[in-house]
């Protein structure tokens, strides 16, 4: 299952490293310089497959199982987490978590989608779909943000607002367009990672942020490649069209200056190395931090809306 | 209502190649009632059906007749975005679809930015044209929000946004997404500068459009039977897999769900908005002693009337507090620009 089908020679290749290690135990020379000539192979497959990831293969990294999810950056990089729950208004929606920490020294609000590491924790989490009460949690978070001068972290992971009937009838357009104003008003630095998938309002519900990075692999989209491809070419076969039609990659967003900067992964992806992975977000948001603080609240305001309003016309 | 289809059709249509003035369709059929509606007697009634009240599309033109006090506009010029950004190409190339779509409207994008007055009290109104790629929005159209709300806020007047649209323009990708936070930037401006943001929802808004500036309202209204919602019903369906309550996603289901303060039949809305905006910008006291007070209350009876003067004194003292944390910032600056970085940018 989080197995991907591009990286199928790469792992048959280290399985049978794996296997060559075990019959040579007794290390015999001939088996131990095999062994690194394979592993060799093995580096460079992956550097040359991760180096040029086509944009529907940067899809299949983005949702992989085994990426670095939300609760592992918090773990990798946030002391004293304190988690906070509930939108006060009606329940407490676990696809999209936040609360308050400590990065770097720093207190901070940090939020995010949180998309499950196992069939519990995924059902528990609803796949990180959040319900109108998981953004109306990140807009009391956000207020809080801005009541206490907290700067904001929020780790997008998401492949988008849930749609179900009982998210429309609590209002899940006017929770995703609130959470935006909400991101607009905050008086406090919001620093935003696409950290696998930016699915659409669902994404950037939390992302209209000061500074916007996106992890190498992960990908930012309107529509996901299978609903485009279901609704411009008929037909969701053609989800690599779209893919690549959509220029959802990081360094699209880039090009259409969307986003502020890239996250470089470790090679072979995030989920081959998630301390890495991490260390490297936590390197990225403690410099950005650093250069907007301190900050002067409608100074602050007045760029981030100068930011959005330029995207498209700087083009 | 078949043996109208299969008799009288042939019959209309004989007549229609015969002589080419008479319009192509004399009559249609309801879809919701199915009674048969003569197309001179239906633009009468605003396209509404006069046998079971079911509101038809009507096309943005119509829409502002039938709003702006004697019919009258200023369409406000737009400036010109980057086209087709994405080189984009599904079965057809964007550049073409968009080029077909302009050619048809004879406008850049899907939206029409109008000024003039709606019972004397100047309106701004951003109107979506569903007829140009449904309604889409992409960085055109949300161009057109931002134009709109700042000229809102230069002529002293209350913004309508009136949305008619599926959502985001997916062959602008990410781009259309972040027309999202720039529409609500827009209404932002507005809000601050103390005036008052209406939204009127007609058929349909969904997607990113309505979890953008369509939901961010001091009031919203919306046309009978209306769709509005966030996901789209299929994609809905596909992910519970049950059957949808009835009337899921109409004006009325929302109005029961809190979304939206009213329905309003189209032929009603005129007089609901003049009414509100007169509430609102009118309100017949001097609340803060300015002395600027236009008196309110006083019946908007010249619509020529009405063009700066319409603000009140309170909400002119409103406006002044909001602005004045801004004027620290930004000293050099008349206060009438401080709140509009954008205009600056569009200028250029
Ligand atoms: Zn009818």
């Amino acid at each position: 299952m989080s197995k991907l089908d591009f990286e199928k020679p790469i792992l048959e290749l280290e399985a049978k490293i794996a296997e060559l290690r075990n019959v040579g135990s007794d290390s015999s020379l001939n088996i131990s310089d095999e062994i690194r000539r394979m592993q060799a192979k093995a580096d460079r497959l992956l550097q040359q497959t991760y180096g040029k990831l086509t944009p529907v293969q940067k899809v299949q990294v983005a949702r992989h199982q085994d990426r670095p999810h939300f609760l592992d950056y918090v773990r990798g990089m946030i002391e004293d987490f304190t988690p906070l729950a509930g939108d006060r208004r009606f329940a407490e929606d676990k696809a999209l978590l936040g609360g308050l920490g400590r990065f770097k020294g720093r207190s901070v609000v940090i939020m995010g989608q949180e998309k499950g590491s196992d069939t519990e924790s995924r059902i528990r989490h609803n796949f990180g779909m959040a319900r109108p009460e998981g953004y109306r949690k990140a807009q009391r978070l956000l207020e809080m943000a801005s009541q206490y001068q907290l700067p904001v972290i929020t780790l997008v992971d998401t492949a988008g607002a849930y749609p179900g009937v009982g998210a429309e009838e609590r209002g899940q357009a006017e929770a995703i367009a609130k959470s935006i104003e909400a991101c607009l008003r905050t008086k406090a630095p919001i620093l935003s990672v696409v950290i696998g998938e930016g699915g659409s309002g669902g994404a950037i519900a939390i992302a209209t942020a000061d500074r916007v990075f996106m992890l190498e692999h992960s990908i930012y989209s309107v529509i996901s490649p299978e609903g485009c491809a279901s609704i411009l070419w008929r037909s969701a076969d053609h989800a690599d069209d779209a893919a690549t039609a959509l220029k959802l990659t990081a360094e699209d967003m880039l090009g259409l200056k969307l986003i502020d900067g890239i996250i470089q992964e470790p090679i072979g992806g995030a989920h081959r190395a998630k301390e890495q992975t991490i260390e490297n977000v936590a390197k990225q948001l403690d410099s950005s931090l650093n250069s907007l603080i301190p900050w002067n609240d409608n100074d602050l305001k007045q760029s981030r809306r100068d930011k959005f309003l330029a995207m498209g016309r700087n083009l | 209502m078949n043996w109208l289809n299969n008799f009288i059709r042939p019959k209309i249509r004989s007549l229609v190649t015969q002589q080419k003035d008479v319009p192509d369709n004399l009559w249609q059929k309801c879809a919701t009632c199915e009674g048969m509606l003569f197309n001179r007697d239906l633009s009468e009634n605003l396209n509404v059906c006069y046998h079971c009240g079911h509101h038809m599309k009507i096309t943005v033109d119509e829409r502002l007749r039938l709003l702006f006090d004697d019919a009258k506009w200023d369409e406000v010029r737009l400036a010109k975005v980057a086209q087709d950004p994405l080189k984009f190409k599904d079965s057809k190339k964007y550049a073409d679809r968009l080029k077909a779509a302009q050619t048809k409207s004879r406008r850049d994008d899907g939206i029409i930015v109008a000024k003039g007055t709606i019972t004397g009290i100047p309106v701004v109104i951003a109107a979506f044209d569903f007829d140009f790629m449904g309604g889409s929005m992409g960085a055109g159209v949300g161009e057109g929000v931002v134009r709109a709300a700042e000229e809102a806020v230069k002529t002293n007047s209350a913004l309508l946004a009136i949305p008619a649209s599926g959502g985001a323009r997916m062959q602008e990708g990410a781009l259309s997404l972040m027309q999202m936070p720039r529409t609500i930037i827009a209404v932002e401006m507005v809000k601050e500068a103390g005036l008052p943001y209406f939204v009127l929802l007609t058929d349909p808004t969904t997607g990113g459009v309505s979890a953008s500036f369509a939901m961010v309202g001091d009031i919203h209204l919306a046309e009978p039977g209306c769709m509005i919602g966030f996901a789209g019903k299929r994609v809905i369906q596909e992910t519970i897999r049950e059957e949808l309550p009835p009337r899921f996603q109409t004006a009325e289901y929302l109005v029961d769900h809190g979304m939206v303060d009213m329905v309003v039949p189209r032929k009603e809305l005129r007089a609901t908005l003049g009414r509100m905006l007169g509430l609102i910008l009118r309100p017949g006291f001097d609340a803060h002693g300015t002395g600027r007070s236009n008196k309110g209350g006083s019946a908007p009876k010249s619509p020529a009337k009405g063009g700066s003067d319409v603000r009140t004194a309170a909400n002119a003292a409103r406006n002044i507090a909001q602005l004045a944390p801004k004027l620290a910032t930004v000293k050099k600056k008349k206060p009438a620009n401080t709140s509009t970085p954008v205009r600056k940018a569009a200028a250029k």
